[in-house]
């Protein structure tokens, strides 16, 4: 391998990398605040770059139908809730977040079907379309369990993907996508050449990288959301519901997701099924941070795609084997790391 | 019992009458249903009663059904060495990858089951030797002599009787030493390391166990089908074997079964009932699982059979039959050096948790270490018994250095200890607790579980298990869960578990807390007893009332360091002892 191909391949695996940053970030966020392993993340991604597709193709994307039944499904829950615990004053509230928020893009993208619409807009609208999804599967699938163990919780995580990818298949079809190029420019940076595309999506993981810090730091939801991660009974007796933090997480990962999944759907062809590989070599990432923290899983994300990157040059059929095995090792050195302490499982588990 | 008893013979008779009564289809169907069983069986093993669970499940399955698959298409063998190469590809791969992940805790081990199915998985499809995705066809139906069983009624009554005594295997490892060291593995390895148990062993040695079931059940598959390709393998299929456990019921062997059967039948009525709405039933049918799914574990965590036996009245507990008993050790001479903590530090961060503290403990003494809250009385506890490694100073026990040694070592040397949070398996019976203390003293081996061949020492550990509880007065508790005492009389079963290992020294976390002033001295004067049988017990108490009238000497620390030692009398006119509980004297 020369110099050339190496820099050429690493540059691309930083690119994939973003991708995995974003998401990664998404999981950790999601896990701390709310315990979910959210396996289903990366079926966000991927149903973002084929709503998108579906837009841009002038058709009416799958998720059009997919959010309003999820969010007639949660507003039943959340209403059946409110009023068996007498509670029916916080109803109007509930339903504008869980109904009337959810389904309004899908209005939006019924109404201009099939018209001339700027590009822009459309990438705008399927990020709008495809935000609910994650808050929606929170109270469908998580909320009635969030006292449940980390481990049943990553169960339903994982029969929440396999839902989900049964109806990707329903609304998107068996067919993969690409959406339009977002941007066609070259640059020549010392001799190697750099698409526009690229240096998009290093800027866009950039910019949310800080954009979550400063929420992090400056803000007081956003220190709300790192007191409940810290400890879900303390935030609770100051007054934080860890509800409703936990539908905030889940709603700015999947805004994460929905922006992955703008960046990576012009580089490469995404099916209905895709995202669950994506959502997984992003969990590699986030567990080089332990799941805990932001900067080691940007790292760990970004080493994961330079790591895909080299192995589709070596053997490309066995791509996939490499990158997962690469999780034997990290999960080894973690395990090492926390040294031994005896983290007391729950005694009441998934059985019991 | 005879009500179960019954049913289990109803049962079995009509799986015996099935194949002369229904027709070649539902034999086959059933022929489906005792493969997963098999498989889902390990899971149950596993997941359900281990407490370890695999995503990675089918992945074990492939291994036995491509490993024979190949063996007897590209080699022509016959399928019996094909499944001796099945259970050893599977039983190597899963040593292997146990090794390597095992001592992984909490979600992370779930979550390396995911990478390493995924793997294997594209491992099967990128192999030529294994057809890539296409697979492998013209697999040879098993022979028999000179029948081939190929499907059909023979082969049901193979798979069943398989099923049935790897069922009855099953059964029986449970019912052992080794099989209570499993059932103990969920809820932490603290408590059972402290009893001499290899937590990381038995861990492996499920693994392997679940991954020979579920290779024998691929090494059925693949000849009763005669095709192996990837697709039945990968993650779904995983969590597939996961839904059949925990609809089932994980924690019962029957819940393989129940599960199999549930997840096989619905299958073949989707199958059915779909095309009547759509031309796609394969994207309906996954979801429809995944949905259920959900909706199982958000409402029927226990599953089907857990449910049903609820509902049965309970089985009278087996009877204790006294038993010749176990060898005991014999106790060093009154007034010997036994214990001593020479300089110990525990450091915290910057947090100092012990520093410097020494004190020595001599044979059949009784001495209290007092001290407020966040003294340090735990940790120097748990530097004893091994729970924590100190970052100075050393312990010596009967004249040996045990500052490295380890919680088990440390056990099988003669430290029994309880917990200041009582750790207890609440699923299991008391008298199973306390068996579970008796288990350095024992040897059978997982084998002699399986096969029945422990059943003398087994009744020893039983009798002597029953004589402690009687001893600490919770011998008409026996057969409760131990979940369902009281908490003082939770404390009193974590003595009589320490007793069952036979120590010669024993450490008591604030034994007395939670008890009524009666069953305070009652606890009293079984220590004073213990002492005059040669034990010699160091415990950390804050009753002082329960303290004075017992203990010989008492130890006191403040803020980690230790402040005085001495007679209890002195100890509590010591003014600065006064001062360190209230704040100094008004």
């Amino acid at each position: 391998m020369t110099s050339e191909i190496a820099l050429i391949l690493s540059i691309d695996g930083l690119a994939t990398g973003t991708i995995y940053v974003l998401v990664g970030l998404g999981l950790v966020l999601v896990f701390s605040v709310t315990r979910v392993v959210f396996v289903p993340f990366g079926d966000v991604v991927a149903f973002s770059a084929l709503t998108l597709a579906a837009l841009q193709l002038g058709r009416l994307p799958g998720t059009v139908m997919l959010v309003p039944a999820l969010a007639a499904v949660a507003c039943a829950m959340e209403a059946f809730d409110l009023v068996r615990r007498g509670e029916q004053a916080r109803l109007p509230r509930a339903l504008v977040f869980y109904g009337l928020l959810p389904v309004l893009p899908a209005l939006v993208a019924w109404l201009i079907a099939g018209r001339e619409v700027p590009d822009a807009v459309l990438i705008v609208l399927a990020i709008a379309l495809v935000a609910p999804l994650a808050p929606l599967l929170d109270r469908i699938a998580f909320r009635p369990l969030a006292d449940a163990s980390v481990l049943l919780l990553l169960i339903v995580a994982v029969a929440v993907h396999f839902a989900l990818s049964g109806i990707g298949l329903l609304i998107f079809g068996a067919e993969g996508f690409r959406t339009q190029p977002l941007a066609t420019t070259l640059f020549d940076i010392g001799g190697v050449v750099v698409s526009a595309q690229v240096v998009l999506m290093i800027a866009a993981a950039l910019l949310f990288s800080l954009l979550l810090f400063l929420f992090f730091e400056h803000t007081i939801t956003g220190k709300a959301l790192r007191a409940t991660a810290v400890n879900r009974v303390g935030a609770r007796l100051v007054g934080i519901r860890p509800g409703r933090t936990g539908a905030l997480a889940f709603l700015i990962a999947s805004l994460l997701g929905a922006v992955s999944g703008i960046l990576i759907g012009p580089v490469t062809t995404l099916y209905y099924d895709s995202g669950f590989l994506i959502g997984l070599k992003a969990f590699v990432g986030a567990i080089v941070g332990g799941l805990a923290s932001y900067p080691l899983t940007a790292l760990g994300a970004l080493f994961v795609g330079v790591l895909e990157s080299f192995a589709s040059f070596w053997t490309s059929t066995l791509k996939e084997v490499v990158v997962f095995g690469s999780l034997i090792p990290i999960l080894l050195w973690r395990s090492l790391l926390t040294g031994g302490a005896d983290e007391e499982e729950e005694e009441e588990d998934i059985a019991t | 019992m005879r009500l179960r008893f019954l049913i289990a013979a109803l049962v079995a008779g009509a799986l015996a009458l099935a194949p002369l009564l229904v027709g070649a289809f539902t034999v086959t169907l059933l022929n489906y249903v005792g493969i997963y069983a098999l498989a889902a069986l390990g899971l149950v093993l596993l997941t359900g009663i281990g407490g370890l669970t695999s995503f990675g499940h089918a992945a074990f399955v492939g291994i036995g059904a491509y490993a024979t698959a190949w063996l007897t298409t590209a080699h022509g063998a016959s399928p019996w060495l094909g499944l001796l190469l099945a259970l050893a590809c599977a039983g190597i791969v899963a040593a292997a990858l146990g090794a390597v992940t095992l001592r992984l805790g909490g979600h992370y081990l779930p979550l390396s089951t995911i990478a390493w199915g995924i793997s294997i998985y594209f491992l099967f499809g990128n192999s030529d030797a294994l057809g890539r995705y296409g697979g492998l066809g013209a697999v040879p139906p098993i022979t028999l002599g000179p029948y081939a069983l190929a499907g059909g009624a023979p082969l049901y009554y193979l798979i069943w009787l398989t099923l049935g005594c790897a069922s009855l295997l099953a059964a029986n490892l449970l019912d052992s030493r080794e099989g209570r060291a499993i059932r103990s593995l969920r809820g932490g390895a603290l408590m059972i390391e402290s009893l001499g148990v290899n937590t990381f062993r038995i861990r492996i040695v499920a693994f392997v166990i679940a991954a020979l079931l579920a290779a024998l059940s691929g090494w059925f598959y693949a000849h009763m089908s005669g095709f192996v390709s990837p697709a039945p393998f990968d993650v779904k299929a995983g969590i597939d074997y996961l839904f059949m456990v925990m609809a089932g019921g994980a924690s019962h062997i029957a819940g393989a079964v129940v599960g199999a059967a549930l997840v096989t039948l619905l299958k073949n009525w989707l199958q059915d009932v779909l095309p009547l709405f759509s031309q796609d039933t394969g994207r309906f049918e996954l979801i429809i699982f995944a949905i259920l799914f959900i909706l199982i574990l958000q409402h029927a965590r226990t599953g089907i059979v857990p449910f049903v036996l609820r509902r049965l009245p309970r089985p009278t507990a087996k009877p204790v039959v006294e038993a010749p008993p176990l060898p005991r050790r014999t106790y060093p001479q009154a007034g010997t050096p036994l214990l001593s903590a020479e300089r110990l530090v525990k450091r915290f961060g910057g947090l100092v948790a012990v520093n410097e503290v020494s004190f020595a403990l001599n044979a059949q003494d009784i001495l209290a270490l007092i001290g407020p809250n966040g003294a340090g009385k735990s940790t120097l506890f748990n530097l004893i018994t091994g729970a924590l490694r100190p970052d100075a100073g050393r312990v010596v026990f009967c004249g040996s250095d045990i500052t490295e040694a380890g919680q088990r070592r440390i056990a099988r040397a003669g430290i029994a200890r309880t917990f200041q949070h009582v750790k207890l398996r609440r699923g299991m019976t008391a008298l199973d607790n306390v068996m579970l203390g008796a288990y350095p003293r024992t040897r059978a081996g997982f084998l002699a579980g399986a096969l029945r061949l422990d059943r003398a020492e087994e009744a020893r550990a039983r009798s002597e298990a029953m004589t402690q509880l009687k001893r600490v007065g919770l011998g008409d508790m026996a057969h409760e869960l131990a979940g369902n005492l009281p908490l003082g009389s939770q404390r009193v079963l974590e003595i009589a578990r320490a007793l069952a290992a036979d120590p010669a020294l024993i450490v008591l976390d604030e034994p007395a807390a939670g008890l009524r002033s009666q069953e305070k001295r009652a606890l009293a004067d079984l220590l004073r007893g213990l002492r005059a049988e040669g034990l010699t017990i160091l415990l950390v108490e804050h009753d002082m009332d329960f303290v004075m009238g017992l203990v010989d000497r008492i130890v006191v620390m403040v803020f980690g360091s230790k402040l005085t030692e001495g007679l209890p009398d002195a100890v509590r006119a010591d003014a600065r002892v006064q001062e360190a509980y209230l704040g100094g004297v008004a």
